[in-house]
């Protein structure tokens, strides 16, 4: 582990001091597209981590210089024809495809959405099917973390479970059983439904890694859990912390500066 | 892009104004369009020749009940005439744009409106209930605002209705399809069933957006020479009212032989335009911005013509068409979703078009402003119509309408419930006390709403800080001070049945009451009317009277009406739905981090009950259990509404309240068993001080309807500063128990002990038993 402030300390360190200047150094993008709906979300909780958010339009052709970069949730073109199946086709996403693949292995963050373009664009295997109640589901939802050693789950501990917002209507993880398999056998099931799965997830499978761990997607919305009385804890008031989701975004600043270190 | 009309050959045997003036005895369709022969002569009379058939359609539908608000403009104009300084102080724009205007202070500005799509969404849910968000949050994007939240009160037949499921499913899934899909979070609404809506479901929707002050739009096309653009989805057949009666227009028998009368949404096309015109208002690109609901092209360039200092000239051939079949009457009326028109400055044009390409929305200019005052439309150059647009949109028929005190009202009122058969066997030992309350919350009415607000984002934008179940929904509007706003709405049919003077009032009271129990301030009222048939004089009284009491309530209240909507025929045959105004009060909170919710979680905490009861189950949902509708309301007491507001604001404020929750519908027991199971949290509670002061015996205590009521969470620091606060304002408060977190229960003293376990699964049951 880093030195670096853990969970929750980013934001309450001063502007001056010089871990807060070394996180707001690193730089994370956030991707719109349209029908994207969590990016301002999403940039806030880069911010609240105490890094610098950058907001990145789907038609860009460049990266431009960020360290990381978050797929955040929505519909992008409206799901229509099946939840991610356009928006993987768009110029932005082959540069995040080769920058993940690179040596450089650039950190992605899928978040719903953004979990299912990373899925159509293979980043991920498995697919996302409609959950097996058939309806839109928006709850708060305790998540173990099984894997705390890629880019965006280095901050929390193996075994700790944390509750995020959950809210989708494509949200059953399914792969055949080869595939879940090997997930499993490699470490790479990162989140797993706890107490409850609320959409028929195969193996309450809410989220999974590539291979070196730096491409990560998930159904649940971390970022949705990042602020004192805006989180699970606030609105539902049924456990939890309203803080939990916090860390994905310290994992990743604290490995982007301690790695530049 | 295409920017101009792909020009297909339009062989429509086009009935020109130059041709109308030639044949003045040619046949027209007005009665099939729904105008009455005294207006349509009107028509004839304003033109001073018949109409042709596009002027038809657009006189049609704009003097529609729905466009026009022929029968209840005379009293909806009480609501600016009772308008004090006081409501003046914060209103930046008031009744007669999109929506109204509020100021929040510190530069902000917040606007809200509550609408209906009740017809719509009996015929087909889905689509009726996802366009009424899709159309409302439109109107708020008209006035310049970013949409920040929406909200939806429901009213559907009884429960356990064959067809209840169908409105149910539909649109509870298209409120959510749509509104999760704008990335908008459903921070509230209400779930009512009876059987009087079973053929009349009610499905209003509210949005409420903010915005700097200088970034206020208005409808209206000023400035000779500016340009006229419709941007968004294409215009199709979809929403078109009885237009199959315009086929008489076109001599090509291959268009289809009917219209969907009700629109479909695409919310996909709608978040683009949110952002789109979000960044048109950010650059200054557009003069005068109109949304296209009801009476789409009609509407949309009647009134910014007439709202603007000019006239308009539009090549109707430029609209950019789904199905180019389409008449011109019918592009005139259609009602596809997702459209907007704009004028724009000729220097604007490039950055108009643009901020589209960005976005990849399809516009099309249509024309541009003139000076003649005139709004003429062209097809292909010939004109088709050329008309005041003042007395399209603005000088339609206004009717008085005849109105009575019903005949019945009298034995309604007259029918209490205390002694009435259906009271036989009330409940008064301990063990009969537990069972009527948990019947109480397991009721249709009182049980817990998450099956339908689970399938509603309730996160989405990351500033919601309050929702469903609590009192009001509160959204942060500034991240950096805290400022928010606050909404509730509420409306209670059976009072209104009964009284509607005071029915609407105390809808209003609920509002502002739970409005203020989440610690805000409120500042604004946006009403929808769902009433039946204006033309029966019952009903037309009901409304004159909800009107009348509504806006002396505001006065008193000190909150203006910013906007609203009627909707009337909402009845099966000649049995009208309950009366049911719908009131929607938005307030302010400084910083959102002081709102309050509904539940105690602190154990050794003081509750404390605020004003007082009396025998007060006329109208109440016990009653309602128990079959019975009759008597009076409860007493309205303005006064001591605006008294409890402020100990409640103030308490907030100052930290002297951990939890607050109004007394309404069910009384004191479901507020109970609400603020218990809002965080699981029991309490211990005895009301012998309540009976005593009160005169009431432990079942009224515990299920009467009293107004000007609220429950609060007293920190053991704060109580001497609470109870002094209290007195000094001269407002009854008892401390009527304490919290106990350890029990699990709720302890009533009379009544046998709650487990909150059973409770909870008694509330949770029983909508899923129903429509899972």
């Amino acid at each position: 582990m880093t030195e670096l402030p853990l969970i929750g300390d980013a934001v309450a360190v001063g502007a001056d001091a010089p871990d807060a200047r070394r996180l707001a150094g690193a730089r994370i993008g956030v991707v719109t597209f349209p029908g994207t709906l969590d990016d301002r979300d999403a940039a806030r909780a880069v911010s609240l981590a105490g890094g610098t958010p950058v907001a990145l339009w789907h038609a860009d052709s460049t990266l431009g210089d960020v360290d990381a970069v978050v797929i955040p949730g929505g519909f992008s073109y409206g799901d229509y024809l099946r939840a991610g199946a356009i928006a993987r086709f768009a110029p932005l996403m082959s540069k995040i495809i080769d920058a993940a693949n690179s040596d450089a292995k650039l950190p992605v963050l899928g978040i719903c959405n953004g979990f299912q373009i990373l899925t159509e664009s293979h980043l991920l295997p498995g697919s996302m099917i409609k959950n097996d109640h058939l309806k839109f589901m928006c709850r708060d939802q305790v998540l173990r973390v099984e894997n705390s050693s890629t880019a965006w789950t280095l901050d929390y501990a193996e075994g700790q479970e944390i509750t995020v917002p959950l809210k989708n209507q494509d949200g059953q993880y399914i792969a055949d059983e080869k595939t879940l398999d090997a997930l499993e056998a490699e470490g790479r099931v990162v989140f797993r439904y706890v107490g409850f799965n609320p959409n028929g997830s195969r193996r309450d499978i809410a989220g999974i890694s590539n291979d070196a761990g730096n491409v990560v997607g998930l159904m649940p919305h971390p970022e949705h859990a990042v602020e004192v009385g805006f989180g699970p804890e606030s609105l539902d008031g049924i456990g939890g912390s309203d803080t939990d989701g916090l860390g994905f975004f310290t994992s990743v600043l604290n490995k982007i500066v301690g790695g530049a270190k | 892009m295409s920017t101009s009309a792909e020009t297909v050959s339009k062989k429509f045997n086009i009935d020109t104004v130059e041709n109308a003036a030639k044949t003045p005895d040619t046949e027209l369709p007005w009665a099939e369009l729904g105008l009455k022969q005294n207006e349509f002569d009107e028509v004839v009379k304003v033109l001073g020749r018949r109409p042709t058939g596009a002027e038809l359609a657009m006189y049609s539908v704009m003097w529609s009940e729905h466009c026009s608000y022929k029968s209840s403009k005379n009293h909806l104009r009480q609501f600016g005439e009772k308008v004090t300084d006081e409501m003046k102080k914060d209103m930046l724009v008031g009744i007669g744009e999109n929506a109204g205007v509020t100021n929040l202070g510190d530069g902000w500005a917040v606007t809200f409106k509550i609408e209906s799509h009740n017809s719509p969404s009996f015929v087909e849910p889905y689509q009726g209930a996802a366009t009424g968000i899709g159309g409302i949050v439109r109107d708020i994007i008209s006035m310049g605002a970013r949409p920040v939240a929406v909200m939806d009160p429901l009213r559907f037949g009884a429960i356990d209705h064959p067809d209840t499921a169908r409105v149910m499913h539909g649109a509870v899934a298209g409120i959510g399809g749509y509104g999760n899909s704008l990335g908008l979070p459903n921070i509230g609404g209400e779930m009512v069933f009876d059987s009087v809506y079973q053929g009349n479901p009610l499905v209003n929707a509210l949005a409420v957006g903010v915005m700097r002050h200088e970034d206020i739009r208005l409808a209206n096309a000023s400035g000779k020479g500016n340009r006229v653009v419709l941007f968004g989805a294409r215009t199709g057949g979809d929403g078109i009212g009885g237009a199959s009666v315009l086929a008489s227009e076109s001599f090509d028998d291959t268009k289809p032989s009917k219209r969907p009368a009700v629109q479909v949404g695409d919310p996909f096309a709608e978040k683009v335009l949110i952002e789109c015109c979000l960044e048109l208002f950010k650059g200054s690109l557009v003069e005068g911005i109109q949304d296209l609901g009801a009476a789409g092209i009609s509407c949309a360039t009647s009134e910014l013509a007439s709202n603007g200092d000019g006239g308009m000239e539009v090549e109707l051939t430029s609209v950019l068409l789904r199905d180019p079949t389409l008449t011109p009457g019918e592009i005139l009326m259609s009602e596809s979703q997702e459209r907007m028109m704009a004028v724009v400055t000729p220097e604007n044009v490039a950055a108009f078009e643009a901020v589209m390409d960005k976005w990849a929305v399809e516009y099309s200019w249509l024309g541009e402003v003139t000076d003649t005052g005139r709004l003429i439309i062209t097809w292909d150059g010939e004109v088709i119509v050329d008309v005041d647009p003042r007395t399209v949109a603005h000088d339609g028929p206004v009717y008085d309408r005849p109105y009575a005190r019903p005949e019945w009202q009298d034995g309604v009122q007259a029918d209490a419930f205390t002694g009435s058969v259906q009271d036989a066997g009330r409940p008064a030992a301990p063990a009969e006390l537990a069972a009527a309350i948990t019947e109480l919350v397991a009721s249709p009415n009182m049980c817990d709403k998450s099956w339908i607000t689970n399938q509603y984002d309730r996160y989405v934008g990351g500033n919601t800080a309050m929702a469903f179940p609590d009192d009001a929904g509160v959204v942060r509007v500034d991240e950096e001070t805290g400022l928010g706003v606050a909404l509730a709405t509420d409306a209670n049919g059976r009072y209104t049945y009964l009284d509607p003077y005071q029915g609407a009032q105390l809808a209003l009271a609920e509002a502002y009451r739970n409005v203020a129990t989440s610690g805000a301030v409120p500042m604004a009222v946006s009403d929808c009317l769902n009433f039946g048939s204006p033309e029966d004089p019952d009903v037309m009284w009901q409304l004159a009277e909800a009107i009348r009491g509504l806006s002396d309530a505001c006065m008193v209240l000190g909150i203006p009406v910013t906007g609203g909507n009627v909707s009337l025929y909402n009845q099966t045959g000649s049995t009208p739905i309950h009366p049911s105004p719908v009131v929607a009060v938005l307030g302010k909170l400084d910083d959102v981090a002081r709102r309050t919710p509904s539940g105690w979680r602190e154990d050794g905490q003081a509750i404390y009950l605020l004003g007082t009861t009396a025998a007060e189950l006329d109208g109440s949902e016990w009653s309602n259990l128990r079959g019975h509708l009759g008597g009076l309301p409860p007493k309205v007491d303005l006064a001591a509404e605006r008294a409890l507001g402020e100990i409640l604001i103030n308490a907030s404020r100052d930290g002297m309240v951990d939890s607050a929750h109004d007394l309404s519908e069910g009384g004191l027991a479901a507020a109970l068993v609400e603020s218990s199971l809002r965080y699981g949290v029991g309490a211990r509670i005895a009301l012998q001080d309540v009976l005593d002061r009160d005169g009431v015996d432990l079942f009224t205590a515990l299920f009467s309807e009293s107004q000007g009521r609220a429950i609060v969470g007293v920190p053991r620091s704060e109580e001497v500063r609470f109870k002094d606060m209290c007195t000094a304002r001269g407002f009854a408060h008892i401390r009527i128990g304490v919290v106990d977190a350890a029990s699990g229960n709720l302890e009533i003293n009379g009544v046998e002990p709650l487990s909150l376990e059973e409770l909870r699964e008694a509330h949770e049951a029983t909508l899923p038993k129903y429509f899972d």
